[in-house]
């Protein structure tokens, strides 16, 4: 097939979620026998766009033409009918069911005239394609058994197996060794050279400029440019990648920090998670900025801090003297307050109302006798709502029906009425508007000239570098270095976020 | 990450080989101790006795075991048994009896009794399936209203009327048939029946695509629909081979029993469901083996069968039940909980 025939396109693709727009006209042309490569900060809706096409999310609007025919595939069956197919992100596969039935889940081999499923076939079927991409793994294992890289692998192999034209392949290598990477690239070449055409997102700047032919770049949704890869370097990507104007999107920063440091971590090792050997220290009053790429373990080291996830090592010291941090409780107890990443499944209390969602981590303070008092409980979450002009018709009002930015100054009321000297926040401003996000870095930052200490966690750069005075690097679960925010710059973030991946 | 950690440090285990067999081991320990006490209880009348009663109950845990393995539930099994038992019943009553239910007529051609009450269970299964496959409701709930449902239909219908003086093509030349005798006890048609039954439900799970996609869905249900899987329709025709296992266990009940009554079927579904857990059919979803089911509803006859030889009495029966069902439960999840 020529490499001019242009195999795939996506004009104009809109997407919308509740209070978000993830894809704003979003574009791609793939022609085939091409790897195209699709770049983009987190966020920057890559994966959403590839699930427009694959039939799992419907877009508002817009065309996508497959070999020139217009097509709107309606669930994944179709698109792999059609000859698209996709490596999710997240592995999607039955990790109970063995390796084969996992591969023709959906297809599956039938013997001749009975309404049996052919072992046989289907055992020949799998080894055949894995001599073909040279992958040796068991066809009879049980997928929970194996290496999540093996894992990745047999979801690669699946993907050719449909015989798709168009092979869409998100983070695939995400969890592979060094090895296995070249081994992807090799049957990507494979699957180019036969006039496929692929779609290969990645964060890994190295592997694009290596393997891929086009780069589209995306922000924000929208999309960016198109350029051949042969056209670019890392810096111009990353330029393209971050290049947003920064004016006024953050209040002035304030001097808050005071020389006396609050919380000291050494070498805190995670038990269940590849969190490795991350030390650093907080000052009084300070904004901590922790940067890095999805699953750097950023997240994981808020967690262990607050004794959410089991530490296997490493020791905490606050104000001098050594902590523990052994569980939540113990964690509040000790002035700690998390506000976790994911507001609407571990941060809100969705049909409670208000002031129910504001007492909640403070009802000792509102209990006299067995019962608590209302008035008090009204009181407290008035201030709350006066001291960061959250817009509610009433205290009775349930929290789901706010919007994202007013649910956040909600969670912050809650913690701030625990009283706690450090707050761990993680991706604070995730799923809210802009003017709603100044509103919440106004409220980092009174809490920080208040003498109350901040860990900030967040995929925005332009964020950290705005609020934060330093910044700490996650890459692979370990510290990859650290910022002064106001002597660096994204590029430099970006590099030491890839340091370890 | 957590899993290539738990392969580094799997070297073979006492205490966790103990644990994953655990409920095995507890049971045959029991059932020592039973025998030690009341030496007759591996004789051979024990032996096939509690054979025939795993025979009886079979039917009904294996259908629900598919549920299960869809990670959910389904309680609707003991009344639809009741309530096919009275289908069976009126239908295959003797003909010209002064009780007979249907005023005139003769029994029915009993294969055709057969399919028509399957039909009649796989009719409530199919309700059962589309609500929670169409509606996402939990098929705690679906199946608590179904349960209500048909056995309201059942009372409404039969006037809470029993129903015995049942035609010998039904009871004796057929369900309850010897088929053949070992010693002085015989064996009777529907174990033979039940074994037949449970090399079919063998190949359905294992041999079909139906029953690969239904480990798929119970596994990871976004996995089968990307993989292209019509889930809706999977959740659904598990349901409905539910219920018609459910069907024909109210049709052998009924014989065996010889008596349809209102309290037919009354706790099969809990005892089902508690069978199929022992086994090693989480709910968590995606795992179970038939032996396994086979195996769980064999051991809970063992343990019911053992206390019945003891002399405890029925009220201490279901603390000892219900122990056995939290164990096996606390036991399986220890295989599942991912820690943080």
């Amino acid at each position: 097939m020529d490499k001019e025939t242009v195999l795939l396109r996506m004009e104009d693709i809109n997407k919308s979620f509740p209070g978000v727009k993830a894809l704003d006209n979003a574009q791609l042309t793939l022609r085939a026998g091409t790897v195209h490569a699709l770049m983009g900060e987190n966020g920057a809706g890559k994966s959403t766009l590839m699930k427009c096409l694959f039939g799992i999310y419907s877009k508002d609007s817009g065309h996508i033409y497959l070999e020139g025919k217009e097509v709107n595939f309606k669930s994944s069956r179709e698109a792999l009918d059609n000859g698209v197919a996709m490596v999710h992100q997240e592995l999607n596969q039955a990790l109970k069911r063995n390796v084969m039935d996992n591969i023709w889940l959906g297809r599956y081999p039938q013997m001749k005239g009975m309404p049996l499923v052919s072992e046989k076939q289907m055992y020949a079927d799998t080894m055949k394609v894995f001599n073909e991409l040279d992958v040796h793994v068991d066809p009879k294992m049980v997928m929970s058994k194996m290496p999540v890289s093996q894992r990745q692998m047999v979801e690669i192999a699946k993907a050719v197996s449909f015989n798709s034209k168009v092979i869409v392949l998100d983070e695939p290598t995400s969890s592979l060794t060094e090895q296995e990477v070249e081994h992807l690239f090799r049957i990507i070449n494979m699957l180019r050279d036969r006039g496929c055409g692929i779609i290969y997102i990645s964060h890994k700047m190295d592997e694009i400029l290596r393997i891929s032919d086009d780069v589209t770049i995306m922000r924000d949704g929208q999309y960016i440019a198109t350029k051949p890869a042969a056209e670019l370097t890392k810096a111009e990507i990353i330029r393209l990648m971050v290049g947003r104007e920064m004016t006024n999107q953050f209040p002035p920063k304030l001097q808050t920090a005071s020389d006396e440091d609050i919380l000291r971590a050494e070498h805190i090792t995670a038990q269940y998670s590849q969190l490795n050997d991350v030390s650093f220290t907080l000052k009084k009053g300070e904004i901590l900025g922790v940067a890095g790429l999805d699953a750097s373990g950023r997240t994981e080291l808020l967690e262990n801090i607050f004794g959410a996830a089991t530490r296997k090592s490493g020791k905490l010291y606050k104000d001098g003297r050594e902590i523990y941090n052994k569980t939540p409780k113990e964690a509040i107890k000790n002035g700690f307050a998390l506000l976790t990443e994911e507001r609407r499944a571990t941060g809100i209390f969705g049909i409670l109302n208000i002031r129910e969602n504001t007492v909640i981590a403070s009802l000792k303070k509102y209990q006299k006798g067995i019962l608590l008092q209302d008035k008090q409980m009204a009181k407290s979450t008035n201030d709350m709502v006066q001291a960061m002009s959250i817009k509610t018709p009433s205290q009775k009002t349930q929290i789901r029906s706010l919007s994202g930015g007013n649910q956040q100054k909600v969670i912050f009321g809650r913690w701030i009425l625990t009283n706690p000297d450090i707050l761990l926040l993680d991706e604070p401003t995730r799923g809210i508007d802009v003017g709603a996000k100044y509103e919440i870095y106004q409220l980092i930052q009174n809490l920080a000239k208040a003498g109350k200490s901040v860990i900030m966690v967040s995929s925005e750069m332009p964020e950290l570098l705005g609020v934060c005075s330093r910044i700490l690097v996650m890459s692979g679960g370990r510290l990859a270095g650290e910022v002064d925010a106001d002597n660096t710059s994204q590029e430099e973030i970006m590099t030491l976020a890839a340091k370890y991946v | 990450m957590s899993q290539t950690k738990a392969q580094a440090k799997q070297p073979v285990n006492i205490i966790n080989w103990i644990l994953d067999h655990a409920m095995i081991i507890i049971i045959i320990l029991m059932a020592i101790y039973v025998e030690i006490q009341r030496p007759q209880f591996f004789g051979v009348a024990s032996l096939v006795n509690i054979i025939s009663l795993t025979a009886a109950r079979l039917p009904m845990a294996l259908g629900v075991a598919g549920c299960i393995i869809l990670a959910g539930t389904d309680l609707s099994g003991g009344r639809v048994a009741g309530l096919t038992a009275f289908i069976a019943a009126i239908l295959l009553q003797k003909a010209g009896v002064s009780t007979r239910f249907i005023a005139d007529g003769s029994p029915w051609f009993v294969p055709f009794v057969i399919l028509l009450v399957m039909a009649v269970g796989a009719c409530v299964g199919c309700l059962n399936g589309f609500c929670m496959g169409k509606f996402k409701l939990h098929p705690f709930i679906v199946t608590l209203a179904t349960q209500l449902i048909t056995y309201g239909v059942y009372l409404t219908v039969s006037n809470s009327k029993q129903i015995s003086s049942l035609d010998p093509s039904y009871t004796t030349s057929f369900v309850t048939k010897p088929l053949f005798k070992i010693g002085t006890t015989s064996v009777p048609v529907y174990v033979l029946l039940a074994v037949i039954l449970v090399c079919l439900m063998w190949v359905v799970w294992n041999k079909t695509t139906f029953g690969k996609n239904m480990f798929a869905v119970g596994s990871n249900e976004e996995a089968a629909r990307v993989s292209g899987v019509n889930v809706l329709l999977t959740i659904m025709c598990v349901f409905m081979m539910a219920g018609a296992l459910y069907g024909y266990t109210g049709f052998i009940e009924g014989a065996r029993i010889g008596t349809s009554s209102p309290s037919l079927g009354l706790n099969y579904e809990t005892d089902a469901i508690s069978a199929v857990v022992i086994g090693g059919v989480s709910f968590v979803g995606g795992t179970g083996k038939i032996s396994g089911v086979l195996l769980g509803v064999f051991m809970m006859q063992l343990i019911m069968s053992g206390m019945t030889f003891l002399g405890i009495s029925g009220n201490v029966t279901y603390i000892i039940k219900g122990a056995v069902i939290l164990v096996a439960c606390i036991l399986d999840m220890r295989k599942y909980r991912t820690k943080k």
